[in-house]
């Protein structure tokens, strides 16, 4: 609705605001794919939450989370999500800039975009070989006592994939700042310092806030590295859905796992809405 | 194509020796310029050595014999032939096949819808971008919860690890979609369709002869984050209790711990991806080179 009364308002010519009669068909096989594979999960998580084993409808489900290892798992989740999430956002954004500062059609700028494409997806398992082999009891490097510490340990080891994640989202948002801004610095006497911190700095902001938003809940679902190397201890939430979901023992609540991730959902939508309102406000600013 | 050429590289000449001061003069003073360069190389050194040396380590490890500090390329021949259940040859096998079902699915369903938004469905747009970016913010352990129930109901048709993709179309939706409407930013979409138009051209005609052939370098980049992520991904295959390359590691690493072909395993799927999105990345700046 908002863009019809947009296009009204900007007094434009018909063809932008008409929505012609069957152009929606095009898009049903989309909203169907998404709406079974990415909406229905979705619906059905919240739904099951508050289902009673025989039927009925229950808050025991919810109620039955406070228990004290699964809030320690919420705890280490969100520990272990806000220590790699803002490490690796930092670093990544250091690393974006220096990528972006180079040629655009430059050997460094492929060689680092490919490697974050595919480093930015092993957060699983490999992430745990590769670093038991670095510093690991019998590493290469040295023989860290803290590798598979928790949370800190862990969430140093996880900056490996979320370092080239950030790289990956936060890179367009460094490439449109304009040269412009710069020179205007410049010719008003500004120096570097002056440049970032009261231009460049500002101005990247609400899309780096973002970014280090994604890493967030990037975080939260990647579990395998601790799963790889620890079983005994429940570290993190997916441990606990993992446990509820393929456990042999049959456990006495089936709806378990959807309270989990209900709790999850709600991290999520809170750190979604900070998200939102920030693209927001970037966009008012580069648009 | 302002997109392609970020004003950003302007501001600093470029490692490879492409001054690009030469194109803009008076952007930087040298002074700036040479702390900038300072900074980047700086930067390079640290960020290369701390995502090369967990690489080199886990091929050192591979590479390791019978006896510590001996080498043997025993792990990455093992490969080929390591016991199951199931063998790794045929998660290795499964996840290919994963990886191509999920590009070609992603493709046919996102690249028309998007192009067809773009050209008659503008106000759709933004629903379009909410659903796509979703699954970076929804967990994929939450979808995975969810997705139990509908795998039930799919695997009274098929049982086959492969039926995995259609999660995975999802979870590689907001990669896919980045890089497709940086491309078709990069297209004047609407001209080119009305000229095509105009000339009698029906709607599949303008969408794979004329927008398509126009984002070459978008579709490769969307196909190789999705083989990537593919390639890469656990979580889903293990909570769905689909054997993938990763889940037969993970579970390998369970039964014998440091065995040799984990880490030779682990390495070449990891330079497997490296290379080809390299390759490709290269392939698609000849494609955009050769266009008139």
């Amino acid at each position: 609705m908002t863009t019809a009364t947009a296009t009204q308002a900007g007094a434009q010519p018909v063809r932008a605001g008409r929505r012609p009669p069957l152009a929606w068909i095009g898009t049903l096989p989309f909203l169907a794919y998404t709406g079974i594979f990415l909406l229905l999960p979705t619906g059905i998580v919240i739904w099951n939450a508050f289902k009673g084993t025989s039927g009925g409808w229950t808050l025991s489900n919810i109620t039955a989370l406070n228990t004290a290892p699964v809030r320690s798992a919420f705890k280490g989740s969100l520990e272990l999500c806000v220590i790699s999430s803002v490490i690796g956002a930092i670093l990544g954004a250091i690393l974006a800039y220096a990528v972006a500062s180079g040629n655009p059609d430059g050997m460094i700028r492929r060689l680092y975009l490919a490697g974050s494409g595919v480093l930015a997806q092993f957060g699983g398992v490999t992430l745990a070989f590769a670093f038991l082999a670095t510093i690991g009891p019998a590493g290469l490097l040295l023989h860290a006592s803290w590798y598979s510490s928790f949370p800190w340990g862990i969430g140093l080891i996880y900056c490996y994939f979320q370092i080239p994640l950030m790289v990956l989202v936060f890179l367009p948002a460094i490439d449109g700042l304009k040269i412009q801004w710069r020179e205007a610095a410049e010719n008003l006497g500004g120096s570097t310092w002056h440049y970032w911190r009261y231009v460049g700095g500002p101005l990247l902001m609400p899309a780096f806030t973002g970014a280090a938003l994604l890493l967030f809940a990037n975080a939260l679902s990647a579990f395998a590295t601790i799963e790889a190397w620890e079983n005994q201890i429940n570290y993190v939430v997916p441990q606990s859905i993992s446990g509820s979901l393929i456990s042999e023992v049959g456990l006495a609540n089936v709806h378990q796992g959807d309270a989990l991730a209900l709790g999850l959902i709600v991290v999520v939508v809170i750190v979604m809405t900070g998200y939102f309102l920030l693209q927001r406000r970037a966009a008012r600013w580069q648009g | 194509m302002a997109g392609l050429n970020p004003p950003l590289a302007d501001l600093a000449a470029d490692l490879t020796g492409r001054p690009a001061a030469a194109r803009r003069p008076g952007g930087l003073r040298a002074a700036q310029r040479r702390r900038l360069n300072l900074f980047r190389y700086v930067a390079f050194t640290i960020f290369g050595l701390f995502f090369l040396l967990p690489l080199l380590a886990m091929v050192r490890f591979s590479l390791e014999g019978a006896k510590p500090g001996s080498w043997s390329v025993a792990a990455w021949t093992q490969i080929a032939s390591y016991p199951g259940p199931p063998p790794l040859l045929s998660s290795i096998e499964i996840t290919l096949e994963l990886a191509v079902i999920t590009s070609v699915v992603m493709l046919v369903l996102v690249v028309p819808t998007m192009i067809w938004i773009r050209l008659r469905a503008r106000w759709f747009s933004k629903v379009m971008e909410f659903i796509c970016l979703l699954p970076l913010t929804i967990p994929a352990i939450v979808l995975v919860v969810g997705l139990a129930p509908i795998y039930n109901r799919i695997e009274r048709v098929n049982v086959s690890a492969l039926m995995l993709f259609f999660a995975y179309v999802i979870l590689a939706l907001p990669y896919t979609y980045r890089a497709l409407a940086a491309g078709l930013n990069a297209v004047d979409a609407t001209t080119l369709s009305e000229a095509a138009r105009s000339l009698g051209a029906r709607w599949g005609t303008v969408m794979l002869r004329i927008i398509v052939p126009n984002m070459w370098q978008a579709i490769l980049n969307a196909l190789l984050l999705t083989v990537a992520l593919v390639l890469g991904e656990f979580t889903v295959a293990y909570l769905l209790t689909y054997v993938t390359l990763q889940v037969n590691l993970f579970e390998i690493s369970r039964n014998a711990e440091n065995a040799g072909v984990l880490f030779s395993a682990s390495a070449a799927t990891l330079l497997f991806a490296f290379i080809l999105l390299l390759i490709l990345s290269y392939a698609g700046r000849r494609l955009r080179r050769g266009r008139p």
